[in-house]
Protein backbone atom coordinates (compact mmCIF):
# COMPACT_ATOMS: atom_id res chain seq x y z
CA UNK A 1 0.00 0.00 0.00
CA UNK A 2 2.71 2.01 1.12
CA UNK A 3 4.35 2.60 -2.42
CA UNK A 4 1.48 1.55 -4.82
CA UNK A 5 1.56 3.99 -7.74
CA UNK A 6 -0.88 6.21 -7.29
CA UNK A 7 -4.16 6.17 -9.54
CA UNK A 8 -4.22 10.08 -9.09
CA UNK A 9 -6.29 12.07 -11.18
CA UNK A 10 -5.36 14.98 -12.76
CA UNK A 11 -7.60 17.78 -12.25
CA UNK A 12 -7.56 20.46 -15.33
CA UNK A 13 -5.26 23.70 -14.40
CA UNK A 14 -7.51 26.65 -12.32
CA UNK A 15 -7.55 29.12 -15.13
CA UNK A 16 -6.41 32.37 -12.69
CA UNK A 17 -6.91 34.74 -14.79
CA UNK A 18 -10.54 33.51 -15.53
CA UNK A 19 -10.88 33.42 -11.05
CA UNK A 20 -10.71 37.06 -9.85
CA UNK A 21 -6.89 38.77 -9.17
CA UNK A 22 -6.04 37.70 -5.72
CA UNK A 23 -4.55 41.84 -5.73
CA UNK A 24 -7.27 43.73 -6.80
CA UNK A 25 -6.85 47.55 -5.42
CA UNK A 26 -10.72 48.10 -5.81
CA UNK A 27 -11.52 45.91 -3.06
CA UNK A 28 -8.85 47.02 -0.58
CA UNK A 29 -9.45 44.19 1.78
CA UNK A 30 -7.32 42.23 -0.45
CA UNK A 31 -4.18 44.48 -0.48
CA UNK A 32 -2.34 43.39 2.68
CA UNK A 33 -4.11 39.79 2.44
CA UNK A 34 -3.03 38.65 -1.40
CA UNK A 35 0.16 36.47 -1.22
CA UNK A 36 2.76 38.54 -3.71
CA UNK A 37 5.06 35.17 -4.88
CA UNK A 38 4.59 33.28 -7.25
CA UNK A 39 2.29 29.52 -6.16
CA UNK A 40 4.53 26.82 -6.66
CA UNK A 41 2.34 24.21 -8.52
CA UNK A 42 3.05 20.52 -8.44
CA UNK A 43 1.21 17.41 -10.21
CA UNK A 44 -2.08 16.41 -8.13
CA UNK A 45 -1.66 13.61 -5.61
CA UNK A 46 -4.14 11.70 -3.38
CA UNK A 47 -3.94 14.78 -0.77
CA UNK A 48 -5.27 17.10 -3.83
CA UNK A 49 -7.81 14.32 -5.40
CA UNK A 50 -9.26 13.20 -2.12
CA UNK A 51 -11.61 15.01 -0.41
CA UNK A 52 -14.21 14.85 2.35
CA UNK A 53 -17.88 13.10 2.21
CA UNK A 54 -20.58 14.25 3.71
CA UNK A 55 -23.67 12.18 3.49
CA UNK A 56 -27.97 12.78 2.38
CA UNK A 57 -28.24 11.85 6.19
CA UNK A 58 -26.61 14.61 8.08
CA UNK A 59 -29.25 17.00 6.19
CA UNK A 60 -31.92 18.24 8.65
CA UNK A 61 -35.26 18.43 7.13
CA UNK A 62 -35.73 22.16 7.12
CA UNK A 63 -31.81 22.54 6.10
CA UNK A 64 -32.18 23.85 2.72
CA UNK A 65 -35.46 26.50 3.77
CA UNK A 66 -33.84 29.41 5.14
CA UNK A 67 -37.42 30.87 5.42
CA UNK A 68 -38.05 28.66 8.00
CA UNK A 69 -34.97 26.88 9.79
CA UNK A 70 -34.41 30.00 12.07
CA UNK A 71 -38.00 31.02 12.20
CA UNK A 72 -40.71 30.57 15.25
CA UNK A 73 -42.82 27.67 14.40
CA UNK A 74 -45.56 28.99 12.62
CA UNK A 75 -43.48 32.13 11.54
CA UNK A 76 -41.18 32.31 8.33
CA UNK A 77 -38.95 35.15 7.33
CA UNK A 78 -39.54 38.20 6.08
CA UNK A 79 -39.01 38.61 2.38
CA UNK A 80 -39.19 37.74 -1.23
CA UNK A 81 -39.95 34.14 -1.30
CA UNK A 82 -37.31 32.37 -4.06
CA UNK A 83 -36.17 29.19 -4.85
CA UNK A 84 -32.43 28.77 -5.84
CA UNK A 85 -31.96 25.49 -7.59
CA UNK A 86 -29.18 24.48 -10.47
CA UNK A 87 -27.33 21.37 -10.80
CA UNK A 88 -23.34 21.09 -9.89
CA UNK A 89 -21.16 19.79 -12.95
CA UNK A 90 -18.14 19.89 -13.47
CA UNK A 91 -15.95 21.41 -16.60
CA UNK A 92 -16.59 18.02 -18.66
CA UNK A 93 -20.38 18.55 -18.07
CA UNK A 94 -20.40 15.62 -15.53
CA UNK A 95 -22.56 15.49 -12.72
CA UNK A 96 -21.14 15.97 -9.29
CA UNK A 97 -23.47 14.17 -7.00
CA UNK A 98 -23.11 13.90 -3.47
CA UNK A 99 -21.29 16.71 -2.90
CA UNK A 100 -21.80 19.36 0.24
CA UNK A 101 -23.05 22.89 -0.69
CA UNK A 102 -23.13 25.65 1.93
CA UNK A 103 -25.10 29.07 1.53
CA UNK A 104 -25.32 32.09 3.46
CA UNK A 105 -26.70 35.81 3.13
CA UNK A 106 -28.14 38.68 4.31
CA UNK A 107 -31.64 39.41 5.09
CA UNK A 108 -34.51 40.88 3.05
CA UNK A 109 -33.22 44.35 4.43
CA UNK A 110 -29.80 43.52 3.54
CA UNK A 111 -28.45 42.71 7.15
CA UNK A 112 -26.51 39.68 8.33
CA UNK A 113 -27.17 38.32 11.78
CA UNK A 114 -23.65 38.75 12.56
CA UNK A 115 -21.87 40.68 15.54
CA UNK A 116 -19.77 42.19 12.80
CA UNK A 117 -22.94 43.86 10.69
CA UNK A 118 -23.94 46.89 12.36
CA UNK A 119 -25.82 48.32 9.16
CA UNK A 120 -28.92 49.81 10.16
CA UNK A 121 -31.58 47.63 8.66
CA UNK A 122 -32.86 45.74 11.50
CA UNK A 123 -32.36 41.94 11.39
CA UNK A 124 -35.31 39.84 10.62
CA UNK A 125 -36.41 37.37 14.27
CA UNK A 126 -37.53 34.52 12.16
CA UNK A 127 -34.21 34.36 9.65
CA UNK A 128 -30.29 32.65 10.38
CA UNK A 129 -29.18 33.13 7.03
CA UNK A 130 -27.60 30.42 6.72
CA UNK A 131 -28.91 26.89 4.78
CA UNK A 132 -27.12 23.88 3.31
CA UNK A 133 -27.81 20.52 1.14
CA UNK A 134 -26.60 17.85 -0.64
CA UNK A 135 -26.73 17.34 -4.61
CA UNK A 136 -28.59 14.37 -5.77
CA UNK A 137 -27.65 11.46 -8.14
CA UNK A 138 -27.50 13.88 -10.99
CA UNK A 139 -25.93 17.17 -9.04
CA UNK A 140 -28.79 18.72 -8.84
CA UNK A 141 -29.70 20.90 -5.76
CA UNK A 142 -32.33 23.37 -4.65
CA UNK A 143 -32.91 25.74 -1.48
CA UNK A 144 -35.84 28.15 -0.76
CA UNK A 145 -34.72 31.36 0.85
CA UNK A 146 -35.92 34.79 0.34
CA UNK A 147 -33.97 37.49 -1.89
CA UNK A 148 -31.23 38.90 -0.05
CA UNK A 149 -30.77 43.04 -0.04
CA UNK A 150 -28.05 45.13 -1.05
CA UNK A 151 -26.43 46.61 1.57
CA UNK A 152 -23.61 49.22 2.06
CA UNK A 153 -20.08 48.22 2.91
CA UNK A 154 -16.64 49.73 4.12
CA UNK A 155 -14.48 50.32 0.82
CA UNK A 156 -14.82 53.31 -1.18
CA UNK A 157 -17.19 56.13 -0.13
CA UNK A 158 -20.72 54.72 -1.32
CA UNK A 159 -20.62 50.43 -2.16
CA UNK A 160 -22.73 48.74 -2.55
CA UNK A 161 -23.03 45.03 -2.71
CA UNK A 162 -25.65 43.87 -5.29
CA UNK A 163 -27.67 40.92 -4.08
CA UNK A 164 -25.97 38.12 -3.15
CA UNK A 165 -25.86 34.44 -1.51
CA UNK A 166 -22.64 33.22 -0.80
CA UNK A 167 -22.09 29.32 -1.12
CA UNK A 168 -19.57 27.23 -0.64
CA UNK A 169 -19.01 23.68 -2.92
CA UNK A 170 -17.25 20.82 -1.61
CA UNK A 171 -16.35 18.19 -4.90
CA UNK A 172 -14.54 15.13 -4.55
CA UNK A 173 -11.61 16.37 -4.33
CA UNK A 174 -10.05 18.65 -1.88
CA UNK A 175 -8.59 20.81 -5.14
CA UNK A 176 -11.91 21.05 -6.16
CA UNK A 177 -12.94 23.37 -2.68
CA UNK A 178 -14.70 26.55 -3.76
CA UNK A 179 -16.71 29.37 -2.38
CA UNK A 180 -18.26 31.89 -4.35
CA UNK A 181 -21.19 34.21 -4.93
CA UNK A 182 -24.63 34.37 -6.45
CA UNK A 183 -25.85 37.69 -8.15
CA UNK A 184 -29.54 38.10 -9.38
CA UNK A 185 -29.89 38.72 -13.09
CA UNK A 186 -30.86 42.66 -13.91
CA UNK A 187 -29.33 43.95 -10.53
CA UNK A 188 -27.67 47.65 -11.66
CA UNK A 189 -25.33 47.53 -8.43
CA UNK A 190 -23.09 44.18 -10.05
CA UNK A 191 -21.38 46.20 -12.53
CA UNK A 192 -20.79 48.63 -9.75
CA UNK A 193 -19.25 46.12 -7.53
CA UNK A 194 -15.37 46.25 -6.16
CA UNK A 195 -15.82 42.26 -5.27
CA UNK A 196 -17.89 41.64 -8.13
CA UNK A 197 -14.80 43.78 -10.55
CA UNK A 198 -12.15 41.42 -8.59
CA UNK A 199 -13.08 39.64 -11.54
CA UNK A 200 -11.39 40.89 -15.23
CA UNK A 201 -13.72 39.05 -17.17
CA UNK A 202 -17.32 40.27 -18.05
CA UNK A 203 -17.81 36.34 -19.39
CA UNK A 204 -16.78 35.08 -15.69
CA UNK A 205 -18.91 37.38 -14.48
CA UNK A 206 -22.11 36.41 -15.91
CA UNK A 207 -21.69 32.73 -15.13
CA UNK A 208 -22.50 34.19 -11.20
CA UNK A 209 -25.21 35.40 -12.49
CA UNK A 210 -28.68 33.35 -11.96
CA UNK A 211 -31.26 33.53 -14.04
CA UNK A 212 -35.02 34.04 -13.45
CA UNK A 213 -36.68 30.73 -14.52
CA UNK A 214 -40.36 31.80 -14.75
CA UNK A 215 -41.49 27.82 -16.09
CA UNK A 216 -40.07 26.80 -12.81
CA UNK A 217 -41.42 29.50 -10.63
CA UNK A 218 -44.19 28.00 -8.06
CA UNK A 219 -47.52 30.02 -8.54
CA UNK A 220 -48.60 32.23 -5.43
CA UNK A 221 -45.75 30.90 -3.43
CA UNK A 222 -42.42 31.38 -4.67
CA UNK A 223 -39.93 32.67 -7.50
CA UNK A 224 -37.50 30.42 -9.18
CA UNK A 225 -33.65 31.25 -9.97
CA UNK A 226 -31.35 28.95 -11.83
CA UNK A 227 -28.01 28.47 -11.15
CA UNK A 228 -25.46 25.96 -11.65
CA UNK A 229 -22.04 25.51 -10.87
CA UNK A 230 -19.30 23.90 -12.21
CA UNK A 231 -16.54 22.72 -10.44
CA UNK A 232 -12.85 21.61 -12.07
CA UNK A 233 -12.68 18.53 -14.06
CA UNK A 234 -10.58 15.67 -14.24
CA UNK A 235 -8.92 13.73 -17.18
CA UNK A 236 -10.12 10.59 -15.06
CA UNK A 237 -13.78 11.68 -14.61
CA UNK A 238 -15.34 9.47 -16.65
CA UNK A 239 -13.07 6.53 -15.78
CA UNK A 240 -13.76 7.39 -12.28
CA UNK A 241 -17.28 7.90 -12.29
CA UNK A 242 -17.69 4.35 -13.90
CA UNK A 243 -15.24 2.52 -11.18
CA UNK A 244 -17.98 3.97 -8.58
CA UNK A 245 -20.44 2.73 -10.45
CA UNK A 246 -19.71 -0.78 -10.29
CA UNK B 1 -17.04 9.25 -43.94
CA UNK B 2 -19.42 9.77 -41.09
CA UNK B 3 -19.54 14.08 -39.53
CA UNK B 4 -18.13 13.56 -35.88
CA UNK B 5 -18.89 16.83 -34.48
CA UNK B 6 -15.66 17.10 -32.00
CA UNK B 7 -16.69 16.93 -28.39
CA UNK B 8 -14.28 19.58 -26.78
CA UNK B 9 -12.57 17.88 -24.36
CA UNK B 10 -13.30 20.80 -21.54
CA UNK B 11 -16.73 22.45 -22.41
CA UNK B 12 -17.16 24.44 -19.21
CA UNK B 13 -15.23 26.61 -17.02
CA UNK B 14 -14.94 26.50 -13.64
CA UNK B 15 -17.46 29.16 -11.94
CA UNK B 16 -15.45 31.88 -10.87
CA UNK B 17 -14.24 32.20 -6.95
CA UNK B 18 -15.94 35.14 -5.04
CA UNK B 19 -14.01 36.05 -1.22
CA UNK B 20 -16.21 34.34 1.19
CA UNK B 21 -16.22 37.55 3.22
CA UNK B 22 -16.41 38.85 6.78
CA UNK B 23 -19.54 36.97 7.65
CA UNK B 24 -18.36 33.26 6.35
CA UNK B 25 -18.60 31.73 10.37
CA UNK B 26 -22.68 32.04 8.91
CA UNK B 27 -22.92 29.49 6.87
CA UNK B 28 -19.65 27.52 7.40
CA UNK B 29 -19.48 27.47 11.59
CA UNK B 30 -23.24 29.29 12.55
CA UNK B 31 -22.72 27.69 16.26
CA UNK B 32 -19.79 29.65 16.17
CA UNK B 33 -21.19 33.24 15.47
CA UNK B 34 -24.42 32.61 17.73
CA UNK B 35 -26.60 31.20 15.54
CA UNK B 36 -27.93 28.39 17.13
CA UNK B 37 -30.75 25.41 16.60
CA UNK B 38 -30.05 25.56 13.26
CA UNK B 39 -27.75 22.68 12.73
CA UNK B 40 -26.73 20.44 15.87
CA UNK B 41 -23.12 21.54 15.51
CA UNK B 42 -20.96 22.88 13.57
CA UNK B 43 -18.89 20.90 10.72
CA UNK B 44 -15.45 19.64 11.14
CA UNK B 45 -15.06 20.46 14.76
CA UNK B 46 -14.11 17.23 15.65
CA UNK B 47 -11.52 14.91 13.86
CA UNK B 48 -10.70 12.16 16.06
CA UNK B 49 -12.62 10.02 18.63
CA UNK B 50 -11.06 8.06 21.28
CA UNK B 51 -10.89 5.31 18.98
CA UNK B 52 -8.90 6.72 16.14
CA UNK B 53 -5.72 5.24 15.58
CA UNK B 54 -2.29 7.01 15.44
CA UNK B 55 -0.29 9.58 17.30
CA UNK B 56 -2.54 12.84 18.81
CA UNK B 57 -1.54 16.22 17.82
CA UNK B 58 -2.92 19.91 18.27
CA UNK B 59 -1.64 22.09 15.56
CA UNK B 60 -1.99 25.65 16.35
CA UNK B 61 -1.64 29.44 14.19
CA UNK B 62 -2.48 32.36 13.03
CA UNK B 63 -2.84 33.84 9.99
CA UNK B 64 -1.03 37.04 9.07
CA UNK B 65 -1.70 40.02 6.77
CA UNK B 66 1.16 41.95 5.10
CA UNK B 67 1.02 44.18 8.34
CA UNK B 68 1.65 41.47 10.45
CA UNK B 69 -1.76 41.76 12.28
CA UNK B 70 -3.60 38.32 12.59
CA UNK B 71 -6.39 37.89 10.67
CA UNK B 72 -9.44 37.81 13.16
CA UNK B 73 -12.00 36.47 10.60
CA UNK B 74 -10.13 34.09 8.67
CA UNK B 75 -11.41 30.33 8.38
CA UNK B 76 -9.34 27.79 7.42
CA UNK B 77 -9.75 23.85 6.81
CA UNK B 78 -7.54 21.27 6.83
CA UNK B 79 -7.61 17.74 5.32
CA UNK B 80 -4.95 14.89 6.00
CA UNK B 81 -4.72 11.30 5.56
CA UNK B 82 -4.94 8.73 8.17
CA UNK B 83 -2.32 7.06 10.39
CA UNK B 84 -1.25 4.66 7.47
CA UNK B 85 -1.30 7.31 4.99
CA UNK B 86 -5.15 6.98 3.83
CA UNK B 87 -7.78 9.21 2.98
CA UNK B 88 -11.24 9.18 4.34
CA UNK B 89 -12.95 9.47 0.95
CA UNK B 90 -14.70 7.74 -1.81
CA UNK B 91 -11.57 8.45 -3.90
CA UNK B 92 -9.10 7.22 -2.13
CA UNK B 93 -8.18 3.96 -4.41
CA UNK B 94 -5.77 2.36 -2.49
CA UNK B 95 -8.16 0.89 0.71
CA UNK B 96 -9.97 1.92 3.55
CA UNK B 97 -8.91 4.61 5.97
CA UNK B 98 -9.62 4.46 9.90
CA UNK B 99 -13.72 4.76 9.85
CA UNK B 100 -12.85 6.95 13.65
CA UNK B 101 -10.72 9.25 11.55
CA UNK B 102 -12.52 12.46 9.42
CA UNK B 103 -9.44 13.40 7.90
CA UNK B 104 -11.00 16.84 7.80
CA UNK B 105 -11.23 19.74 9.76
CA UNK B 106 -12.95 23.42 10.03
CA UNK B 107 -11.71 25.76 12.33
CA UNK B 108 -13.14 30.08 12.43
CA UNK B 109 -9.87 31.66 13.97
CA UNK B 110 -10.75 33.20 17.42
CA UNK B 111 -12.71 36.33 17.16
CA UNK B 112 -9.69 38.41 19.43
CA UNK B 113 -6.55 36.56 18.83
CA UNK B 114 -6.99 35.37 15.69
CA UNK B 115 -5.67 31.72 16.57
CA UNK B 116 -6.97 28.35 14.98
CA UNK B 117 -6.43 25.25 16.38
CA UNK B 118 -6.95 21.17 15.35
CA UNK B 119 -6.62 18.16 17.54
CA UNK B 120 -6.06 15.84 14.99
CA UNK B 121 -3.38 12.70 14.68
CA UNK B 122 0.34 13.06 12.92
CA UNK B 123 -0.97 11.80 9.37
CA UNK B 124 0.78 8.89 7.68
CA UNK B 125 2.98 9.20 4.52
CA UNK B 126 1.47 9.67 1.25
CA UNK B 127 2.74 8.97 -2.40
CA UNK B 128 3.95 11.90 -4.97
CA UNK B 129 2.74 11.12 -8.81
CA UNK B 130 5.74 9.14 -8.96
CA UNK B 131 5.14 6.89 -6.50
CA UNK B 132 8.11 8.67 -3.58
CA UNK B 133 6.44 8.82 -0.37
CA UNK B 134 6.12 12.66 0.62
CA UNK B 135 6.97 13.48 4.20
CA UNK B 136 3.76 14.02 6.65
CA UNK B 137 1.42 16.80 5.70
CA UNK B 138 -1.44 18.33 6.35
CA UNK B 139 -3.30 20.02 3.35
CA UNK B 140 -5.05 23.92 4.41
CA UNK B 141 -7.50 26.20 2.44
CA UNK B 142 -7.71 29.56 3.78
CA UNK B 143 -10.52 31.44 3.08
CA UNK B 144 -11.81 35.18 4.50
CA UNK B 145 -12.63 39.24 3.77
CA UNK B 146 -10.10 39.86 1.34
CA UNK B 147 -8.95 36.91 -0.43
CA UNK B 148 -10.64 36.57 -3.73
CA UNK B 149 -9.59 32.63 -4.31
CA UNK B 150 -9.41 30.45 -1.35
CA UNK B 151 -5.54 29.42 -0.71
CA UNK B 152 -4.21 26.18 -0.80
CA UNK B 153 -1.15 25.44 0.86
CA UNK B 154 0.50 22.67 3.40
CA UNK B 155 1.51 21.86 7.31
CA UNK B 156 4.56 20.08 7.35
CA UNK B 157 6.48 18.96 10.76
CA UNK B 158 10.00 20.33 11.89
CA UNK B 159 10.62 17.17 13.56
CA UNK B 160 10.06 15.11 10.42
CA UNK B 161 13.70 16.27 8.82
CA UNK B 162 14.53 12.50 7.23
CA UNK B 163 11.53 12.53 5.62
CA UNK B 164 11.01 16.36 4.81
CA UNK B 165 14.36 15.80 3.25
CA UNK B 166 13.34 13.76 0.32
CA UNK B 167 9.87 15.72 0.03
CA UNK B 168 9.16 15.50 -3.35
CA UNK B 169 7.17 18.55 -3.42
CA UNK B 170 10.08 20.46 -2.14
CA UNK B 171 12.02 19.90 -4.45
CA UNK B 172 10.31 21.63 -6.62
CA UNK B 173 11.38 25.07 -4.44
CA UNK B 174 13.77 27.21 -6.27
CA UNK B 175 14.03 28.83 -3.62
CA UNK B 176 14.95 26.21 -0.79
CA UNK B 177 14.93 29.10 1.86
CA UNK B 178 11.06 28.86 1.38
CA UNK B 179 10.58 25.17 2.73
CA UNK B 180 10.71 26.65 6.57
CA UNK B 181 7.55 28.21 6.02
CA UNK B 182 5.59 25.03 5.81
CA UNK B 183 7.23 23.63 9.05
CA UNK B 184 5.27 23.29 12.48
CA UNK B 185 7.26 24.23 15.18
CA UNK B 186 6.92 21.77 18.23
CA UNK B 187 7.27 18.34 19.19
CA UNK B 188 5.50 15.66 21.73
CA UNK B 189 2.31 15.88 20.19
CA UNK B 190 2.19 20.13 20.18
CA UNK B 191 2.70 21.99 17.00
CA UNK B 192 2.46 25.69 16.08
CA UNK B 193 2.26 26.89 12.88
CA UNK B 194 1.95 30.91 11.38
CA UNK B 195 1.11 31.41 7.77
CA UNK B 196 2.23 34.72 6.24
CA UNK B 197 0.33 36.04 3.19
CA UNK B 198 2.75 38.54 2.77
CA UNK B 199 6.28 39.88 3.76
CA UNK B 200 9.81 38.40 3.84
CA UNK B 201 8.47 35.19 5.72
CA UNK B 202 5.69 34.83 3.14
CA UNK B 203 4.24 31.30 3.50
CA UNK B 204 4.28 29.11 0.12
CA UNK B 205 1.22 28.75 -1.32
CA UNK B 206 0.28 26.33 -3.83
CA UNK B 207 -1.50 26.16 -7.18
CA UNK B 208 -2.63 22.57 -6.94
FE1 LIG C 1 -22.11 39.14 1.61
Amino acid sequence: MKNSRPQAANYFPRDRAWHPQAYAPGYKSSVLRAPQRPLIAFANTLSETTGPAFGHDMIGQLDNDLTLNFAQPGMSAIGERIVVQGRVMDERGQPVPNVLLEFWQANAGGRYRHKKDIYLAPLDPNFGGCGRTVTGDDGAYAFRTVRPGPYPWPNGPNDWRPAHIHISVFGQAFAQRLITQMYFEGDPLIPRCPIVKTINDPAAIDKLVARLDMESSAPMDSLTYRFDIILRGSRSTLFENRLEGN
Amino acid sequence: MTNVTPTPLYPFKESPSQTAGPYVHIGLTPNFCGIEGVYDQDLGIAMVTDKTRGERITVEGRVFDGSGTPLKDVLVEIWQADADGLYNSPAEPRGTADPAFTGWGRCAADQTTGHFRFETIKPGRVPFSDGRLQAPHISIWIVARGINLGLNTRIYFEDEAEANATDPVFERFEHQDRVTTLLAKGGNGTYSHDIHLQGPQETVFFDI
